[in-house]
């Protein structure tokens, strides 16, 4: 009777769990320290998001240089992206241009 | 022959004076550091809200909305330093040369407009930033004895140097 209402249980959860398993992908995350993001170059796969943290004490954004994002990340706090699509984009923070990185997104 | 900001060379008289051999001898104390690199960030977002009023090139607009959000930053962080190290930021000469100069050289780019006014205020952003950063790594790191304020000098030089960078790109499209 109890393997019974285990095995009820576990079938009631597994639609949930199929469905994260299905939507979540990994979160990658960038530093930024000291006017730099780190790893400047990061690979992904499609689903995966990247989390930006800004450990400065001034705002920074990661802005994609043909335009396609743009994200601003605060000082002190962090920012995510989902990325969804193979390619490669070349980002810069528009408050720093100086400041640059890559995210590439490769297939599975 | 190259363009140089007068109040670009007037800044850099006034931090030159930390070089002379008689300055150097009696190098600044932490409290004159903190009181000149808060004069210069003062100056610098004084002017870029002067931009903010009188341009409206949105490059320079832009350029000058991260002189104040950073500048802002670096003196906030600055402040609370000196608090957190019971240290009184002390005038002197170097910061009253450098705010009477800012002075005149705000009522000179008034008097601009458009183009000119965006010309001038972006190539005094080169000469003050390239004087400033140049006192910082020669003058003013190397003379702060507390560790917390020569650490806080550093970072500041990283954002100031992005600036330089910045404002030379800026100037270069403006030409």
């Amino acid at each position: 009777m109890r393997t019974a209402i285990y095995c009820a249980v576990i079938l009631a959860l597994l639609p949930m769990a199929a469905v994260r398993v299905a939507t979540a992908g990994e979160i990658v995350r960038v530093q930024i320290n000291d006017m730099a993001f780190s790893p400047g170059e990061i690979t992904i796969k499609p689903g995966d998001t990247v989390e930006w943290v800004n450990n400065d004490f001034v705002d920074h954004t990661a802005t994609a240089k043909d335009g396609g994002w743009d994200v601003v990340i605060g000082a002190g706090k962090s920012a995510r992206l989902q990325f969804d699509h193979v390619g490669t984009t070349h980002y810069f923070c528009r408050f720093h241009p100086d400041m640059t990185g890559t995210v590439q997104v490769v297939g599975k | 022959m190259h363009y140089i900001p007068s109040s670009g060379l007037a800044v850099a008289f006034a931090i030159a004076m930390l070089t002379t051999p008689a300055f150097a001898a009696d190098k600044p104390t932490d409290p004159q550091i903190a009181h000149i690199a808060y004069t210069a960030g003062d100056i610098d977002i004084k002017a870029a809200k002067l931009a903010l009023q009188k341009s409206q090139n949105k490059d320079v607009r832009a350029f000058a909305d991260d002189m104040v959000r950073d500048h802002q930053a670096v003196n906030d962080k600055a402040l609370a330093l000196v608090k957190k190290l019971n240290v009184t930021p002390e005038d002197n000469a170097t910061s009253k040369g450098l705010t009477e100069q800012a002075e005149k050289k705000s009522a000179e780019l008034n008097k601009l407009s458009g183009a000119a006014f965006d010309k001038a205020y972006v190539d005094n952003e080169v000469a003050f930033h390239k004087t400033v950063d140049g006192a910082l790594e020669t003058t003013l790191i190397p003379s702060a004895s507390n560790g917390e304020l020569k650490g806080l000098l550093k970072t500041g030089l990283k954002i100031f140097k992005g600036h330089l960078a910045h404002a030379e790109h800026l100037a270069s499209e403006l030409k």
